[in-house]
């Protein structure tokens, strides 16, 4: 039982919150957001440091890092509100291509993500889909040697910014099957892809995608024909664990913000954190944090566990935990910062937004508790 | 980060759990399994049962009969003691009265009271909550007067548990009135067969005798009982304070609970099907089996970072405060899922294992503990102790 963290991943988290901290200010993020959406340069800055081949097997490249060495950069990056393609490119693109790609396949691309010369994006879901990974229309039939691409994904991570896809589609049975789903990687460029790029709320950019009779080779197919759910539900969970570690960078750093702004403030002649209901307040703030951490690292842990009734288990409890603290610490930062919490100008709010922006990701609060009762119930 | 126990841990861990299955009493194991009231004959059976293994202080230094485990040899332990639904160890003597003695008691002391409390020769009780003084302790009234080579006691303490077992009392008592609040305060050691002592039962709301109140009319208090020096109580009150322990979360205990809970769920009918099929219900049961995961994690943070040489720390009023709020739903839903079947009072049968159901006393359970937020420092007053000491508020 040892929940120390080794000296390379003390490293890690110490180089990246070194680079964030002299690279990536809340006013060069501003820039970043209000701009080109992503930063070329932070992201060679993200190659440079190997952080972009953390997810990335060592034979390809990377580092092959364990959940726990990823749950070490996602934090970082929640602490600094970082908008650039990491959990689009080296988490949901990479886990994805190395649970289902053919050594050709990943061997074709893994290098080039570690190395930062290519981004990744992966499209799921679709309008009807809410929170269901299954619910999926778009479809690909054979022709010939390869396949005929049509439908619409919504809201793809970075889909844009991306130079390859990763798309779901039916190649057999209806749309809430968990049979019948292929995954297939394409170009972004391909031909008949229709790319409608745009801002979301936390900073960060998605894109609606049109496939319209893209005509793919049969190297496109990622593992076998209509057998893709288990790879996407082992995705999903690698990047909930990620999510969850994301979150909870983001409220130490509420917390942090929360309390120094409690000593600073004053009113009625003493500093606001002298007022024991915000007190209480603040205490409750670090408690949910510490559970909602405490589940965090479970599901790093876990998530490389060949169990995967137990990879499912600590996943939901680790989501469902964490969306219910992030809910609470993000609502109440906002609170006791008062009319300074709803600006723009302090970070508080965009913590805030991406808090928010994380619980409707992959399955929220309720969805992951449904799931979880259910395990608990056949358990 | 390594979340596994080693393979020397698991085999503590069968140790115990092997020892606990040959010696622990089936009756004294249904009557916790089903929350039956347990008596005084109870408590002391199980202690003298462990204190014969040498584990009914195992957080005690070895010299002194304690086990020399580490801080996760004791967290499987007390998580084994939970599993297995043993009686409590009563923590007056055990890991209240006796760390003091070890630290603050001359060798008088150590050497007479130490063996008695590790085989349960004394039953011991706390004086500390006056009626006047709850979360504010240090305004306590309760006099010693020094006359000689004794002291006069006058006052009132309250919510004295189980004073009616007791064979003696830890009290705090004020020793110099005109001293600054925290200053006067001197920690005497009081026979409860005194004359002049006069226990008074609090009969709570489930109809239980738990708590008392405790007069002292003119009890002389020899003055050999005084622990450490006069005035300087107060220190001895810190020192217990700060040797809370990570089994304050009772993750353990809540284990074997949620387990009760779905067991008895799973028998209610709700809309034609098991209740534990029922989503609102059972969504209620999640959240709660989660947070128990949380805290089972947060409490083995907290022990690892004791394994590496520190104590727990502030870190303790965490785990208190979850671990209450966790136990008090418990008993909540536990009531919810009994629907009108929670009405019945027999009380009658409480202390009987053989009597009645196991749902009898589930309501009377949920009632009894609501103390639990309220005792050992107010969920509020752990609240302040995290603003301070965590927080830095």
């Amino acid at each position: 039982m040892d929940f120390t963290f080794t000296p390379e991943q003390e490293q890690l988290r110490d180089a990246i919150r070194r680079y964030l901290g002299q690279e990536y200010s809340f006013a060069a993020r501003k820039a970043i957001i209000h701009g080109a959406g992503i930063s070329e340069a932070a992201w060679r800055g993200f190659a440079e440091m190997g952080l972009l081949g953390v997810p990335v097997p060592e034979v390809h490249g990377g580092f092959g890092g364990n959940g726990v060495d990823r749950l070490v950069v996602m934090e970082e990056f929640g602490r600094g509100l970082v908008v650039e393609p990491f959990f689009a490119t080296a988490i949901l693109g990479a886990a994805c291509l190395r649970l289902a790609g053919s050594a050709q396949q990943q061997a074709a691309v893994l290098p080039r993500v570690a190395d930062g010369t290519q981004k990744l994006a992966l499209a799921l879901t679709e309008t009807q889909s809410r929170h269901e990974l299954f619910n999926v229309k778009a479809s690909a039939t054979q022709a010939g040697e390869g396949w005929v691409l049509n439908g619409m994904k919504a809201v793809v991570l970075h889909g844009a910014q991306a130079d390859r896809l990763i798309v779901a589609a039916r190649t057999g049975s209806t749309a809430r099957d968990q049979n019948g789903l292929s995954l297939f990687m394409l170009e972004r460029g391909a031909q008949g892809v229709s790319i409608f790029d745009y801002r979301t709320i936390d900073g960060m950019r998605a894109a609606d995608i049109r496939f319209d009779d893209t005509r793919l080779g049969a190297g496109a197919l990622l593992g076998r024909a209509g057998d893709a759910w288990s790879v996407i539900r082992a995705t999903a969970e690698i990047g909930i664990a990620a999510l969850c570690a994301e979150a909870v960078g983001c409220m130490l750093a509420l917390n942090e913000a929360t309390l120094e702004y409690l000593k600073a403030r004053q009113q009625f002649g003493v500093p606001i954190g002298r007022f024991q209901v915000l007190q209480h307040k603040a205490v409750e703030m670090f408690m949910e944090t510490e559970q909602a951490r405490s589940l965090a690292l479970l599901a790093a842990v876990k998530v490389d566990s060949d169990d995967a009734a137990e990879r499912a288990r600590t996943v939901h409890a680790a989501k469902a935990r964490v969306g219910r603290a992030a809910k609470f610490v993000g609502q109440t930062a906002i609170q006791l910062h008062g009319g300074m919490g709803m600006t723009d100008e302090l970070p508080v709010g965009h913590y805030f937004k991406r808090l928010a922006m994380i619980e409707a990701t992959l399955g929220d609060t309720d969805h992951h508790l449904a799931a979880f009762a259910t395990l608990a119930d056949a358990a | 980060m390594d979340l596994n126990f080693s393979t020397a841990d698991n085999a503590f861990r069968a140790e115990v759990r092997a020892w606990l299955e040959a010696n622990l009493p089936a009756d004294l194991q249904a009557k916790v399994q089903n929350h039956r009231r347990m008596s005084k004959a109870d408590y002391v059976r199980w202690h003298k049962i462990l204190a014969g293994r040498g584990w009914a202080a195992p957080n005690w230094p070895i010299e002194w009969g304690g086990a020399g485990w580490t801080a996760t040899q004791r967290h499987i332990f007390d998580d084994e003691c939970a599993r297995a639904a043993t009686p409590q160890i009563m923590p007056f003597g055990v890991a209240m009265v006796a760390p003091v003695l070890m630290r603050f008691g001359n060798e008088g002391q150590q050497r007479h009271f130490l063996p008695r409390i590790l085989d349960c020769t004394d039953w011991w009780c706390q004086g500390y909550s006056e009626p006047g003084s709850g979360s504010d302790l240090a305004s306590l009234k309760t006099r010693a007067e020094r006359h000689g080579d004794h002291y006069t006691v006058n006052g009132q303490k309250t919510w004295t548990t189980l004073a009616q077992h007791a064979d003696w009392m830890f009290c705090l008592v004020r020793t110099d009135p005109d001293a600054k609040k925290q200053e006067g305060i001197s920690f005497l050691l009081i026979d409860m067969k005194s004359p002049g002592i006069t226990v008074r039962p609090i009969i709570t709301m489930d109809e239980d005798h738990e708590v008392n109140e405790v007069f002292f009319d003119d009890v002389r208090v020899p003055v050999e009982n005084l622990v450490g020096e006069e005035n300087r109580g107060w220190t001895c009150a810190k020192y217990l304070l700060g040797h809370e322990r990570t089994s304050i979360a009772a993750v353990g205990r809540a284990k074997r609970e949620l387990a009760f809970l779905k067991t008895v769920a799973a028998g209610e009918q709700a809309g034609g099907i098991s209740l534990m099929r029922d989503t609102r219900f059972a969504s209620k049961v999640a959240d709660l089996e989660i947070e128990i995961m949380a805290l089972e994690i947060t409490v083995l943070r907290v022990v690892s970072t004791e394994s590496h040489g520190k104590g727990p720390g502030p870190e303790a009023s965490l785990l208190k405060v979850k671990g209450t709020e966790i136990q008090q739903r418990l008993t909540e839903l536990m009531v919810e899922a009994i629907g009108p079947r929670a009405l019945p009072f027999h009380v009658e049968r409480f202390e009987d294992p053989q009597a009645g159901e196991p749902i009898d006393q589930l309501a009377a359970y949920y009632f009894n503990y609501r103390k639990t937020s309220i005792y050992g420092g107010s969920n509020e007053i752990q609240k302040n102790i995290m603003t301070q000491m965590i927080l830095g508020l």
